[in-house]
């Protein structure tokens, strides 16, 4: 797909709307769904990975630096991570508030 | 010429869509469709037909079975009446938005309650709206003809929806009538075998059935709605084929008596036979009444409807099936439909005439017809009653 789906026109909507190319749901932004947003507080980060675990989403990414990090393309801001996490060291974040 | 034989038109049914060479068959029983698949699975029982006949457990699975074969790029083949095709309603919805070109027959029946074996079209005008090409035919040589024509038709890549043939319950399914059979090689010269725009096959997985968000469902609804009114021309094509492989032409909207008429009767099914032999009465009367007849439903034929309607005086439209707390039957709503906005439009009259099998006469439609004259006549132009009820 060259362009999200929602900048298709009606003439470009395949026979029957099929999908022709496999694994295009990773296009979707879950990430629209959210009100709250995790903030990672990395002094207490222990990198167990348990937000990578519990994800239901799998929206959590190992970095470079081996922090798990949430991709806010796909996060819907569940907080289960938060929940989770035995330090505390994720705060949900109302989005706009924060800067 | 074909051969010219008596049978009932259910078997001539099934006969077609053998002749049609179908590959799937997926169907529940229920009468008065019974005889069609009853003989459709003896057919495949005998080895005289090489198709999958699935016996499913409900007209919902028959249906979706039909869904899956059709994905596949098999030829499949469903049918049902009222009850069994208000279980399998949710699926129609999926098969035209799929554009999976399946074919079933209706052999139409009165939705319950009271429960009612008998004919109306209360069945076919609760799943108006889902999405398929949709015949009303007037008698068993058509329901044998609209087979191949629907078959062709749906599976064109121009096309590629799904269609029904709705035959009135017993009026036409448990009647003998003489059949012109078509040579099983002119069948298959008329309709090749189907090649399916997109399949499911492992070598080459696609989605079918994926689910859209609210910024692309318009778009999808509208590709689909262009899609069924593109296939007008089609339609057309494909009864003019037929017409010059077995000099049987149809078209959308049929008339009889009609050039001169100055009140036509509207009706759709085999109302059009009966109403037919009114029009000769009244016309040996001496007055002016002729006859439309509705075939095509979905795509609703507008153009070629207001073409005859709009230059007559009355239309007497008969319906068969009721819209509870709505404006009168389905048929006139879309008759006035395509009268609005006409300033010299016709005034339209309509009965609701033979629900549940009730026998309509020929007098019964000369006696519509007085009484639509008088009431026009004394400024009731858009008249709506149930006809012939007890008061």
């Amino acid at each position: 797909m060259t362009k999200p789906e929602s900048e298709w026109t009606w003439k470009e909507i395949p026979v029957g709307n099929v999908i022709l190319e496999p694994g295009n749901a990773s296009q979707y932004r879950t990430g629209d769904w959210k009100s709250l947003k995790p903030i990672l507080d990395m002094e207490k980060c222990i990198h167990c990975g348990l937000c990578y675990i519990f994800c239901p989403d799998m929206a959590y990414n190992l970095n470079e630096e081996g922090y798990f990090i949430a991709d806010l393309f796909y996060c819907k801001g569940c907080g289960i991570c938060a929940k989770e996490c035995p330090t505390g060291a994720i705060t949900m974040v109302v989005e706009e508030e924060e800067k | 010429m074909g051969k010219r034989v008596g049978m009932e038109v259910s078997i001539a049914a099934a006969e077609a869509v053998k002749q049609a060479s179908v590959d799937v068959i997926s169907a529940y029983p229920i009468t008065p469709q019974t005889h069609i698949v009853e003989h459709l699975s003896e057919l495949v029982a005998n080895g005289e037909l090489d198709a999958e006949f699935f016996c499913v457990e409900s007209e919902h699975s028959a249906l979706s079975v039909c869904v899956g074969s059709e994905a596949t790029g098999a030829r499949s083949f469903t049918c049902t009446s009222a009850q069994g095709l208000a279980l399998m309603s949710e699926i129609t919805y999926i098969a035209s938005a799929l554009r999976l070109p399946i074919v079933m027959i209706i052999a139409n029946r009165t939705l319950s309650a009271p429960l009612s074996i008998w004919n109306d079209h209360s069945d076919a005008m609760s799943i108006r709206d889902c999405g398929w090409i949709q015949f009303f035919v007037e008698n068993g040589q058509e329901v044998y003809d609209h087979v191949f024509i629907s078959y062709r038709l749906a599976e064109d890549r121009a096309v590629l929806l799904p269609a029904i043939i709705n035959m009135d319950g017993f009026t036409l399914s448990h009647v003998i009538e003489p059949f012109e059979m078509i040579e099983q090689e002119k069948v298959d010269q008329f309709l090749p075998p189907y090649q399916p725009l997109y399949r499911l096959h492992p070598d080459r997985p696609i989605t079918m059935g994926a689910f859209a968000l609210p910024s692309i469902f318009a778009e999808t609804k509208k590709a689909q709605e262009v899609a069924i009114w593109s296939s007008m021309p089609k339609i057309l094509e494909t009864w003019k084929a037929f017409g010059d492989m077995t000099g049987r032409y149809y078209k959308p909207i049929e008339t009889y008596k009609a050039e001169d008429a100055e009140t036509l009767l509207v009706t759709m099914g085999s109302f059009g036979e009966t109403a037919s032999v009114a029009v000769d009465r009244m016309r040996e009367e001496g007055r002016s009444v002729g006859l439309l007849k509705i075939r095509l439903w979905r795509p609703f034929p507008f153009e070629d409807f207001r073409q005859v309607a709009l230059k007559v005086k009355d239309l007497v439209v008969i319906d068969r099936a009721i819209s509870v707390g709505g404006p009168g039957g389905p048929v006139a709503s879309e008759v006035k439909a395509a009268l609005y906005g006409y300033d010299s439009r016709p005034s339209v009259y309509n009965f609701v005439a033979g629900i549940s099998g009730r026998d309509v006469a020929p007098f019964d439609f000369v006696k519509m017809v007085d009484k639509a004259e008088i009431e026009i006549e004394e400024g009731n132009r858009e008249g709506y009653e149930l006809y012939g009820v007890r008061e």
